[in-house]
């Protein structure tokens, strides 16, 4: 369903940090990206979410190329993809309540009819309890943050979820705690995974398959 | 080991936050262990479980509504009674070495690394004069392994994993007896996870001026790099030390004998991958007895009464036999 083909991207120009890489998602498929530290890895997973325009290549959504970027792009290509990223605190408004936080993408989407019940649905799938869902950022634990990102990123039920370093500051329960709240979600949905990460025993064990950075130049 | 006297000695020690609204956190609760020259007692445990705030305690670095009881002596001086101009002018530093959870923030982001060398050779060592600095700092960095080269770049040029070799480095200058190293390989990669560690161990094991080699305590959620360099194994959960074990038996067979501690290591993808269930209890809401019981497959009515002490803080511990069945 999601296709990159030679996409070079990076951030200040004649110096891309990711050249000339290709790598294909399968319709329900999970594939796990391993590559090191600055490798260009978080990069190349902000452009197949259509967070980060490329400077060259095509990406193919279903068949269909992307011309445009973030908020630029269409809102149903847009609202295609989850994404949950590394530091939850970064990625968090600090001033939003858990439900607010969560619900997000409905209201920003025009659906905040919705909202009560697709709280209702998600808040015990990522493993939230009520309590915790008025609170805002500053008064939960880090991996109870992560829970909330990830429902959020669940909240328009993405049909590919792009995962970056979701578990690397988490502990390993919380972490093979989200990894069962992704898989029970794809098991539902159908939906596709591409989970970006360095720790290979992780990802081979979470993903139909893994690739390595370096093949994919 | 046995012989020598412990470098760090804790004894019942807790520490409560007083909230607004007379809201009282139990972040730590009769913490109870030691460590010796040469060792490493790693302290595991979900984030949130207060092995930081333990941290934070030992350097005397809590805020201002924190509480504290029990005693932690390192040598002589019990450190949580020690005055601020003693844990200043005689403790950080100079008997405890902190390597920090993110070198990053840790270092000064408009000096080079040299200069900050420098000027921790300057005030923790005898070192006086130019040449002499220079010099001592270059040691300085070379013991913690940090290339000679990158002596002269400022923090943002480092990558991280150079970044917590310049950390470790300054660390080391004052030759601490003890090292406390607070979740050091967070957001690493396998590879410098896997390298920080080795030179946290190597610092340990080098015998240094005293003859007797440092001691560490390292304080993670990170259980590989904890199976790679530790002695021994103190879990912690919900504030409290639940169990205190041999790493090898921890880690290997016999393994685990609390129920949360098994939890963990369970939860790691080359073992089940299964999480435990449920979340850690509120530190400021703590049920009666067990804290761990609400989530545990062995609890019974006894777990609703507090836990024996010992090494194992359970009233249903996994035992040798059935852990071979």
């Amino acid at each position: 369903m999601l296709e990159l083909r030679s996409i070079t991207a990076g951030y200040a120009r004649n110096a891309p940090v990711v050249r000339d890489v290709s790598l294909t998602v399968a319709s329900g498929e999970s594939v796990g990206l391993l590559g090191p530290s600055g490798c260009g890895k978080s990069t190349l997973a902000r452009v197949a979410a259509l967070l980060h325009r490329p400077d060259s290549g095509t990406l193919l959504l279903d068949g269909e190329p992307v011309r445009r970027w973030r908020h630029r792009a269409p809102r149903e290509k847009r609202t295609a993809f989850g994404v949950v990223f590394q530091q939850a605190r970064l990625s968090a408004d600090p001033r939003l309540a858990l439900t607010d936080l969560i619900a997000e993408p409905l209201r920003a989407t025009g659906r905040g009819a919705e909202v009560p019940g697709r709280i209702a649905e998600l808040a015990p799938t990522v493993g939230l309890t009520p309590d915790l869902l008025t609170r805002r950022p500053h008064e939960v634990s880090d991996g109870q943050l992560q829970r909330a990102c990830l429902a959020r990123a669940l909240a328009l039920r993405p049909r590919l979820l792009v995962c970056d370093e979701m578990t690397a500051m988490l502990d390993a329960s919380t972490a093979a705690a989200l990894v069962a709240a992704v898989e029970d979600y794809r098991a539902a949905t159908g939906a596709a995974l591409l989970a970006v990460g360095h720790d290979r025993a992780l990802l081979g064990r979470w993903c139909d398959r893994t690739v390595q950075w370096d093949s994919l130049a | 080991m046995d012989s020598m006297p412990p470098v760090l000695s804790v004894r019942g020690l807790s520490v409560r936050f007083l909230m607004p609204g007379g809201r009282r956190v139990a972040a730590v609760t009769d913490a109870r262990f030691d460590v010796a020259p040469g060792e490493c007692l790693a302290l595991i445990g979900e984030s949130g479980c207060g092995k930081s705030v333990l941290a934070s305690a030992l350097l005397g670095l809590l805020p201002g509504n924190a509480q504290t009881a029990g005693s932690a002596l390192l040598g002589d001086l019990d450190l949580l009674t020690a005055g601020e101009r003693t844990l200043a002018r005689t403790v950080r530093g100079r008997l405890i070495g902190l390597v920090p959870q993110s070198p990053a923030a840790h270092l000064t982001p408009v000096r080079t690394v040299r200069s900050q060398l420098e000027e921790t050779v300057a005030t923790l060592t005898t070192t006086r004069g130019r040449a002499a600095l220079r010099a001592a700092a270059e040691a300085a960095a070379e013991r913690a392994a940090f290339p000679a080269d990158h002596l002269d770049r400022h923090p943002h040029q480092l990558s991280g994993g150079l970044a917590q070799r310049a950390a470790t480095a300054l660390a080391l200058v004052g030759d601490a007896p003890l090292l406390l190293a607070d979740e050091p390989t967070t957001g690493l990669d396998r590879d410098l996870v896997d390298r920080t560690a080795d030179e946290l161990r190597r610092h340990v094991d080098d015998p240094g001026e005293g003859g007797r080699g440092r001691a560490l305590l390292m304080i993670t959620h990170d259980l590989a790099a904890a199976e790679r360099i530790a002695d021994r194994v103190a879990v912690m959960y919900a504030g409290r030390i639940v169990e205190l074990a041999d790493a090898a038996a921890f880690f290997g067979s016999p393994g685990p004998r609390h129920p949360y501690s098994r939890g963990l290591l369970q939860a790691l993808p080359d073992r089940a991958f299964t999480p435990i269930p449920g979340m850690p209890p509120e530190l400021g809401d703590l049920p009666a007895g067990c804290a761990f019981a609400a989530r545990c497959d062995r609890a019974t009515d006894t777990c609703a009464t507090e836990p024996p002490p010992g090494t194992v803080a359970c009233h249903h511990p996994h035992v040798p036999e059935d852990v071979r069945a």
